[in-house]
């Protein structure tokens, strides 16, 4: 019956994807060319802004970095039948353990502030995240909710924190004192200079590189262990997991944990290797993209890191648009995104038996 | 033939994709007749009869309806030229009543009471003519699954079906409420109403059919009289070869005691005992055959034995050691030897999504011939997984591709392959055929019966008759959670399981 519907896999990973976004920026044309401005002075404006030179590059793979643990930490709960949408909390309390270390790193060598950083992002994101999981494996207390609300109490305790605690005295903003040196991640063009390869200075930092790393963690932790193999048949089939003798409350707090730490790692990009302080609201929305970056990578690493750097790109290039046409503000990038989310997620079959009749029928023809 | 048939198909062609599901199909049903259509899973059946409902449409052919061609795209075309169609899964509103359900669809204006009233008659006039005594204002919920069927009967007639399909319809019916159902299709017969039975069960075409149509890969293989055929040559032509459904098999050797229930009670949410004081002693080298109407405690029986669901009372023991006592679970109790082919292969015993080989590991993924130190050895499992699909005779032999790409035949013996893969002391069996082709059937008792010589207790548990009787060494019959009987393999034959089954006590247990 689903035979007909099938598409072939090069073009369910590939064709598919450009059709829908293809439509997605077309629609964002039209509201461009309704708000007064030319569609096609805008999209150029755009690519220029994300991958004309070597700064927009950087910039464009910076965003990139944080939308791939985010992405990556939606897609491991999502692999266990987890809807995390706590991604944004996680990685705001995430940074609460970047920036403590980052605080007091003080003289320590870069190699022990930098991994204790990460390892505190992580350990901090994970603890945000056990709280839902635990509530939801031993209570029952659905984990969509429970991680939107947790959401709102991130924000609210890191905003006390700032502006209460954390605040570097006699300043008005609420921002910590800037991390010691030691602390910071490096920045790619200095690591390109000393290879010798000249690269525009941009925030493009060694999280980068971690973030790569994570994406092959996790692939291998997923399709090559044992632990990932059970959190796999949990999602896909709890019954059959307790049948085949899966703890599935253990693998929900597992899979949560995991999750909780790879969006706490946002930090590590985003304060470590950015802003080299603590601040309010750093994040800014990237746990929520992730959802979409995980929609639109089908929950795979490989397909996560491409729709990051597409995300990146829309947000890089967005707002060069909004630097350069007066009639449009930065809220057309989320324009933008939202109408890639609703192409590439909630419409992702919009095109689907249309497509596969079309290749069924071309390939009939080529065929005989 | 003097009047045109009721129901007519012209060269019928149906593809999905790669897959021709139906190929040049020609088929005609006379009016007034009983018309069996059986083959194997995935012959065919299923998409023909979808369209002639107008679930699907056929690529090519034509669909007749007393020597007049329709054009059927949808359900509401079939039921307009007088065609109804009864599901095996029924297409009822639970919660709604039976007089409810049977306007459902042809409620005859916005204001429901006129037309509610106008049903009422009617029904009442159909309910007489056939028989077809229902409760009208009872909820459907509340109703016996024998029940709900007459319910879609109705609703079929009173939408003025002059041809029913009825798919599968006994799948869910105690033997008793099947002779009922077969006696209702007698009468719609001499009413001059046409019905045309999809089954795979040889014994019911025998039993009620006029003609028989076999089809195999799609196509027409055979069309008989079915005074003319006999059950062999019938599952012959279904499966293209001679196939012996009956096979000799030695006396049991019971051995020891392998897996002892003692008292075990299930109660469900509601408090309502799901299974009562059930008792079984399963000793090596025998095969003790679990009988009953789907839903009357096998399913809580098998949960409990293999550790997915805990007994409200009672213990379990494998060997001399308890189970329930010291709470081990599936996995622990696999460790142990116990090995569980579940009722219900997509529900349990599988993970749709993934392919041949990771299912081949589900509840077995720390085995040392795959995994190691935490890691699974892709490469080992692949070469494992081509192994037991060539031991098994799996079609087609790809470990890579998905579960649900392979016929539920093959689905199923790379279930069996793995609980047996595991050298099992005790293997527990839901439904071992169920979806299976008559081939594949034929190959899975064959190797339950070569476990069983090999020492293996074994306890299967189906709601085939024909099956229990012809694996079991003894039978025990349950009926509303309780053993209502225990039967030597000398004693049970169908009547007396069929009694048992339907409540009638007293048979005894030895």
């Amino acid at each position: 019956m689903s035979a007909a519907r099938r598409l072939p896999r090069w073009a369910e990973y590939t064709l598919l994807p450009a059709l829908n976004l293809t439509v997605a920026l077309l629609l964002s044309g039209v509201v461009v060319r309704v708000m007064g401005e030319s569609p096609w002075a805008a999209l150029k404006l755009m690519v220029a802004g994300a991958v004309g030179t070597q700064d927009a590059i950087g910039y464009t793979l910076f965003y990139a970095t944080d939308f791939v643990f985010t992405g990556l930490a939606v897609a491991v709960a999502f692999h266990a039948g987890l809807f995390n949408i706590g991604g944004e909390g996680q990685a705001y309390v995430g940074g609460l353990g970047v920036g403590l270390v980052g605080l007091a790193a003080g003289a320590w060598p870069a190699w022990v502030a930098v991994p204790l950083g990460i390892f505190a992002g992580a350990v901090f994101g994970a603890a945000w995240a056990f709280i839902p999981a635990w509530l939801q494996a031993k209570r029952g207390s659905h984990i969509v909710i429970t991680t939107i609300m947790f959401n709102f109490i991130a924000s609210a305790l890191m905003t006390y924190l700032l502006v209460n605690v954390l605040i570097k005295p006699g300043q008005q903003s609420p921002e910590s004192r800037e991390f010691g040196a030691h602390a910071w991640m490096p920045p790619m063009h200095e690591l390109l200079a000393r290879v010798g390869i000249p690269f525009a200075p941009s925030p493009f930092n060694l999280a980068s590189g971690l973030a790569v790393a994570a994406g092959l963690g996790v692939w291998a932790l997923l399709w090559r262990t044992q632990w990932g193999y059970a959190l796999r048949v949990v999602g896909r089939n709890p019954a059959a997991a307790v049948y085949a003798g899966i703890n599935p409350a253990r693998i929900t707090l597992g899979a949560m944990l995991l999750s909780g730490a790879l969006a706490g790692c946002l930090g590590v990009n985003e304060l470590m290797g950015s802003q080299h302080r603590l601040l309010l609201d750093f994040p800014e929305g990237a746990g929520f993209v992730g959802i979409a970056v995980a929609l639109m990578g089908r929950n795979h690493p490989l397909g996560i890191v491409l729709a990051a750097i597409l995300f990146g790109a829309l947000y890089q290039g967005g707002s060069q648009i909004s630097f350069d046409l007066p009639r449009i503000n930065r809220d057309l990038v989320v324009v933008i995104q939202g109408l890639v989310i609703l192409f590439c997620g909630a419409l992702e079959n919009l095109f689907r038996a249309p497509l596969a009749a079309g290749l069924a029928r071309l390939r009939r023809t080529g065929g005989s | 033939m003097a009047t045109a048939p009721a129901l007519e198909l012209r060269a019928i062609d149906k593809r999905f994709g790669a897959v021709h599901a139906n190929r040049c199909v020609s088929l005609a049903v006379a009016a007034g007749s009983v018309h069996g259509l059986i083959g194997e899973n995935g012959a065919g059946k299923s998409t023909l009869m979808n369209i002639v409902y107008g679930f699907h449409r056929a690529d090519t052919g034509e669909i007749r309806v007393d020597g007049r061609p329709v054009e059927i795209g949808r359900p509401r075309d079939a039921i307009a030229a007088g065609i109804g169609m009864v599901h095996q899964h029924f297409m009822l509103v639970d919660n709604f009543t039976v007089l409810e359900n049977v306007v459902l669809g042809s409620e005859g204006g916005a204001r429901l009471s006129a037309g509610a009233a106008a049903a009422r008659t009617e029904l009442q006039r159909l309910a007489r003519d056939y028989g077809l005594e229902v409760p009208l204002d009872a909820e459907v919920r509340t109703l016996s699954v024998g029940l709900q069927q007459r319910v879609e009967i109705l609703k079929a007639l009173y939408q003025r079906a002059r041809i029913l399909i009825l798919d599968e319809p006994t799948a869910v019916l105690t033997p008793t409420e099947a002779d009922r159902l077969f006696a209702l299709l007698r009468i719609l017969r001499e009413q001059g109403r046409t019905v045309i039975i999809v089954t795979h069960k040889l014994r019911e075409i025998m039993a009620i059919t006029d003609r028989v149509t076999v089809l195999r890969q799609g196509a027409v293989v055979h069309e008989t009289a079915t005074a003319d055929t006999s059950p062999r040559a019938l599952a012959e032509a279904m499966v293209g070869r001679s196939v012996s459904l009956q096979f000799d098999r030695g006396a049991a050797v019971p051995g020891a005691a392998r897996l002892t229930a003692r008292d075990v009670e299930v109660r469900d949410g509601l408090g309502v005992a799901r299974l009562k004081d059930f008792n079984l002693v399963l000793r090596a080298g025998e095969i003790v055959g679990v009988a009953g109407v789907s839903g009357n405690g096998q399913s809580e029986l098998l949960e409990v034995l293999a550790g997915i669901r805990a007994p409200t009372r009672g213990e379990v023991s494998l060997g001399d050691r308890p189970l329930v006592a010291k709470g081990l679970g599936p996995r622990i109790r696999r460790r142990l030897g116990l090995a569980h082919v579940p009722e219900d292969r997509l529900k349990l015993g599988v993970v749709s999504e993934f392919s041949a080989e990771d299912n081949l590991i589900l509840g077995y993924q720390n085995g040392s011939g795959w995994s190691r130190g935490g890691w699974l050895k892709r490469g080992a499992l692949r070469l494992h997984c081509a192994a037991a699909m060539a031991d098994y005779d799996v079609r087609p032999q790809d470990p890579t591709l998905r579960i649900t790409a392979f016929s539920g035949g093959n689905q199923q013996k790379l279930v069996l392959a793995r609980e047996i893969g595991a050298a099992p002391s005790v293997l527990l069996v839901g439904q071992p055929t169920r979806g299976v082709d008559i081939g594949a059937i034929e190959f899975i008792h064959r190797r339950l019966i070569a476990l069983r010589d090999a020492g293996v207790a074994i306890l299967l548990v189906s709601v085939e008759l024909d099956e229990i009787l012809s694996l079991s060494d003894r039978v025990l019959v349950m009926a509303s959670g309780e053993v209502v009987g225990e039967l030597a393999r000398a004693d049970a034959t169908e009547q007396r399981i069929g009694l048992m089954m339907a409540g009638v006590k007293g048979e005894g247990r030895s």
